[in-house]
């Protein structure tokens, strides 16, 4: 077998986001299409974990700033969440739907 | 990391990704969604990133999944009567897709960077955690305050959202 | 000490104008303390001044911009400072303390005693700035303040309409002065008046500039002390509380422009052409202005046009290049005007705002302070021998009489008409009997209001002479203001109108009930401002009816109608685009990254 390189990951990545975009695309329940935004963000943590780990530094260690940022998109995707799932909840008592057929008030 | 273990957790955090999109019970797409991550956890593990694997699984198994349960049940979404995918929609999804996924592989084959090996770490032992903590109290303590504002807002944005009383 | 006191003179007023408009307001005791003591600061800072004697220059930079600009917040006192200080202070100090009573039972109290304040603050600023820029700004403020309080009753349409034309009248004026100064500072690089002074080679090397630049300053002048052609002003700001008419509208604003021509002097001395036109202006000016005076009704506008007369003197008197005499003459006219403005204040309030002259009569008896008080006054205006007003239009009268003849002739034929006219006033209002039951129970009015007519009236009668001017003046500033030689022709000759002036008038007018003489050109102020009115009415017909056409053509048709139906024609084929449905536009939005990232990767 191969051995593994950073294109594997970055491949990975690539495909998990896609699916995610698909999903966003073919769901029509506003949750679901909540979950699949996640997936295509953690692609992204991925692909950052990744260019981390093969980045090795002169003192031998992996670059910890790309780490950071994953940090910081995980504490901003949970503080999406919170306040994401909220405006569903709005939404739906506004609306009683979570379907995203059923709100196209947006538009001319 | 052993090769098998990536093509294993790979080939299951995909898979349970097309479960997300596939399932037609949002109880069921959730929890595929927790499954997903932690296969994505076991790679950051297998990266040398023990820290970020956790909190991964801290966050999204053990908070935003609770949090997307709740609202499923509290809502009581029930599961999706007929899966009718709208024909533009599967057509446009798929398309864009494709089309970004062969572009990346356009670029992975010319990535010189990207054929490399895994490289050797110069430690015996990885400390990790005190190591990101250190960056992120140092180089990153500015943007570190600033995200803990952001939480508070947020927080409060959603305790005014929650309201009952929305005009 | 010295260097401080400058500034207690300038911020003072300031902090009072402050302190009433912003916290005291409600309250008009408290605003008319604040405003007497800002007053009286100021004017102990000044006599402590006087006193000190020195010449003090304190500067804090302002603006700099390298050799270009460097302006500086300075201070300058000499001579001539001192001098308008005086005026400005004593003066606004006493008008305070008659405005307690004049103004006692008026709703707007403490809005007129903060812009009193303001006022006082604009007017110290114009006297003690040692540069144009600042001197300007201060302008500009005086001329705010002094529609502030000519619109006092603001409610009355004849006082806002005066305001309004007081305030845009002065705007031609000060445009000119604006332009002067830039082209001073053109010229020379600096807007201080010491270095302008360093610098004036620059200036003088081109003498058409240099002519351009004088009359562009003197423009100031002409608006802010109401010559012909911007004169039309002074007379509608009657309408204004008569104490403000006193202090801004006789003795100290409008004496601005005069102490303004005495500061830049160095600047005209060079040009002939410029001191030819300021003289011809201000000669014209004193003739028309005392030739309208002999026919109006109105107590206050007759001060007014006379004050207007006296203004043009003045001028006549720098345009003759003899400033100092025109400082005294602005000194020792400052006391007797304001003198007979709060005297017809007094009279006016007396006779509860009867303004018209032939209703009134016999005042001497029921108002005998005022009257003493006010003929004083007259007697000091109109040049009698041995009291204030006869040495400084002798001055005047002296230089142009070195100088040009045609000045001289118009100054003896203006002080022959005010002789005239005053006589004429104070015959018709105070002697013979009362024409009306209000002049009948006339009576002198509280202590407040008659004291500083007293005051006034006994500085009146020793304004002129060397023991109190010249200590105020200072030996040098005395000693230029009595430069010309001395001809022994001209005081009498100045008598001699004086007696032919009074005589006339009171041969005229003594016992009549209504005016024999009907002069309807001069009644009408010579149609000007008539002819103004048509003028600019024709002007803006014409200008509104292209306004109107090219709005409506150009404007609506063209650039409102053009535009507003391509926005509305492009927002249409936009909105063609906005589907509603979420996942068409997360669709183009992916659509467009992936189009990005292919015309990156390419």
């Amino acid at each position: 077998m191969n051995p593994l390189t950073l294109n594997h990951y970055l491949l990975a990545s690539g495909l998990l986001f896609s699916l995610g975009f698909a999903g966003v695309m073919l769901r029509r329940n506003i949750i679901t299409i909540f979950m699949c935004l996640e997936l295509m963000l953690n692609a992204a943590n991925l692909s950052l974990v990744a260019f981390s780990r093969f980045h090795v530094g002169t003192d031998g260690l992996p670059n910890y700033n790309a780490q950071v940022l994953v940090f910081f998109i995980i504490t901003v995707a949970a503080a999406e969440v919170a306040v994401g799932l909220a405006i569903i909840v709005a939404l739906y008592r506004a609306r009683q739907t979570t379907h995203v057929e059923d709100i196209q008030s947006l538009k001319f | 990391m052993s090769p098998i273990l990536f093509w294993l957790f790979t080939a299951l955090m995909l898979a349970f990704g097309v479960s997300v999109i596939l399932n037609r019970d949002p109880v069921a797409s959730a929890l595929s969604l927790v499954a997903s991550f932690l296969c994505l956890a076991s790679l950051f593990v297998g990266l040398d990133a023990f820290f970020i694997g956790v909190i991964q699984i801290l966050v999204y198994a053990g908070a935003v999944m609770v949090l997307f349960l709740f609202i499923i049940m509290l809502l009581d979404l029930k599961a999706e009567k007929r899966r009718s995918f709208n024909e533009f929609a599967l057509v446009g999804g798929a398309a864009v897709s494709a089309l970004f996924v062969a572009g990346l592989l356009k670029v992975l084959s010319v990535f010189p960077a990207g054929a490399q090996p895994f490289p050797a770490l110069g430690v015996a032992k990885l400390d990790d955690v005190r190591l990101v903590g250190i960056t992120l109290f140092t180089r990153f303590n500015l943007p570190f305050q600033t995200v803990g504002v952001l939480v508070l807002v947020a927080s409060i944005g959603v305790i005014v959202l929650s309201r009952r009383q929305l005009k | 000490m010295e260097t401080n006191l400058p500034w207690i003179i300038l911020l003072s007023p300031l902090a009072s104008a402050v302190l009433i408009l912003l916290f005291a307001h409600r309250s008009k005791p408290l605003s008319v303390a604040l405003s007497l003591a800002a007053v009286f600061a100021a004017f102990v800072s000044t006599l402590l001044l006087v006193k000190a004697g020195t010449v003090v220059q304190t500067a804090a930079t302002w603006v700099d911009l390298g050799p270009a600009l460097h302006l500086t917040i300075g201070l300058k006192v000499d001579a001539l400072t001192r001098v308008m200080l005086l005026v400005v202070a004593g003066i606004g100090a006493l008008v305070h303390v008659y405005s307690t009573v004049y103004m006692a039972e008026d709703a707007g109290k403490s809005r007129f005693f903060g812009a009193l304040s303001l006022f006082m603050f604009s007017m110290l600023g114009i006297v003690l700035a040692d540069n144009l820029a600042m001197m300007f700004i201060f302008w500009e403020l005086v001329g705010v303040s002094s529609f502030l309080l000519i619109g006092h009753w603001f409610t009355k349409e004849s006082a806002a309409k005066a305001a309004n034309k007081a305030f845009l009248t002065n705007r031609i004026g000060d445009f000119g002065l604006m332009s002067g100064i830039l082209l001073v500072w053109a010229a020379t690089g600096s807007v201080d008046f010491g270095g302008i002074q360093q610098n004036l080679g620059k200036l003088t090397a081109d003498p058409s500039l240099l002519t351009l630049a004088g009359l562009c300053l003197f423009c100031g002048a002409v608006g802010k002390s109401a010559q012909v052609p911007l004169h039309v002003w002074l007379p509608d700001a009657m309408e204004g509380p008569t104490p403000v008419s006193a202090l801004i509208h006789a003795a100290t604003m409008v004496a601005a422009g005069v102490y303004m021509l005495a500061r830049i002097f160095f600047i005209l001395e060079p040009s002939p052409v410029a001191l030819a036109v300021i003289a011809g202006i201000g000669a014209t000016t004193a003739v028309l202005a005392a030739l309208m005076a002999t026919q109006q009704d109105d107590i206050k506008r007759i001060l007014a046009y006379s004050t207007l007369s006296q203004l043009g003197l003045m001028v006549a008197g720098v345009g003759v290049g003899a400033w100092g005499a025109s400082m005294f003459h602005l000194f020792t006219h400052a006391f007797f005007k304001a003198l007979l403005f709060l005297g017809s204040g007094a009279v006016i309030h007396a006779l509860h705002h009867e303004q018209d002259i032939w209703k009134m009569g016999g005042l001497r008896k029921t108002m005998p302070k005022t009257f003493l008080t006010f003929a004083i006054g007259t007697l000091a205006l109109t040049g009698a021998p041995y009291l204030a007003g006869f040495f400084s239009k002798d001055a005047i009268l002296l230089a142009a009489w070195h100088k040009n003849m045609l000045v001289f002739g118009a100054a003896l034929f203006t002080s022959l008409l005010t002789a005239f006219y005053m006589t004429r006033l104070v015959v018709v209002a105070f002697l013979g009997e009362a024409r009306t039951p209000a002049a009948k129970h006339g009576h002198d009015c509280p202590a407040a209001m008659t004291v500083p007519l007293l005051i006034l009236a006994v500085l009146s009668v020793i304004a002129g002479y060397e023991f109190f001017a010249g200590s105020i003046f200072g030996a040098e500033l005395f000693h230029s203001v009595h430069a010309a030689e001395h001809v022994n022709l001209v005081p009498m000759l100045a008598v001699g109108v004086f007696l032919l002036g009074t005589g006339a008038a009171w041969a005229l007018y003594a016992g009549r009930v209504k005016d024999p003489v009907r002069i309807p050109l001069f009644g009408n102020r010579f149609y000007i401002d008539e002819m103004y009115a048509a003028l600019i009415a024709g002007t803006q017909d014409l200008l509104a009816s292209f306004s109107g056409w090219f709005d409506h053509f150009i404007l609506d048709g063209v650039l409102v109608r053009g535009l507003s139906g391509l926005t509305w024609g492009v927002g249409y084929t936009l909105r063609l685009l906005q589907i509603g449905n979420l996942q068409g536009y997360a669709f183009l939005f992916g659509a467009g990254v992936v189009a990005l990232f292919y015309l990156l990767i390419k």
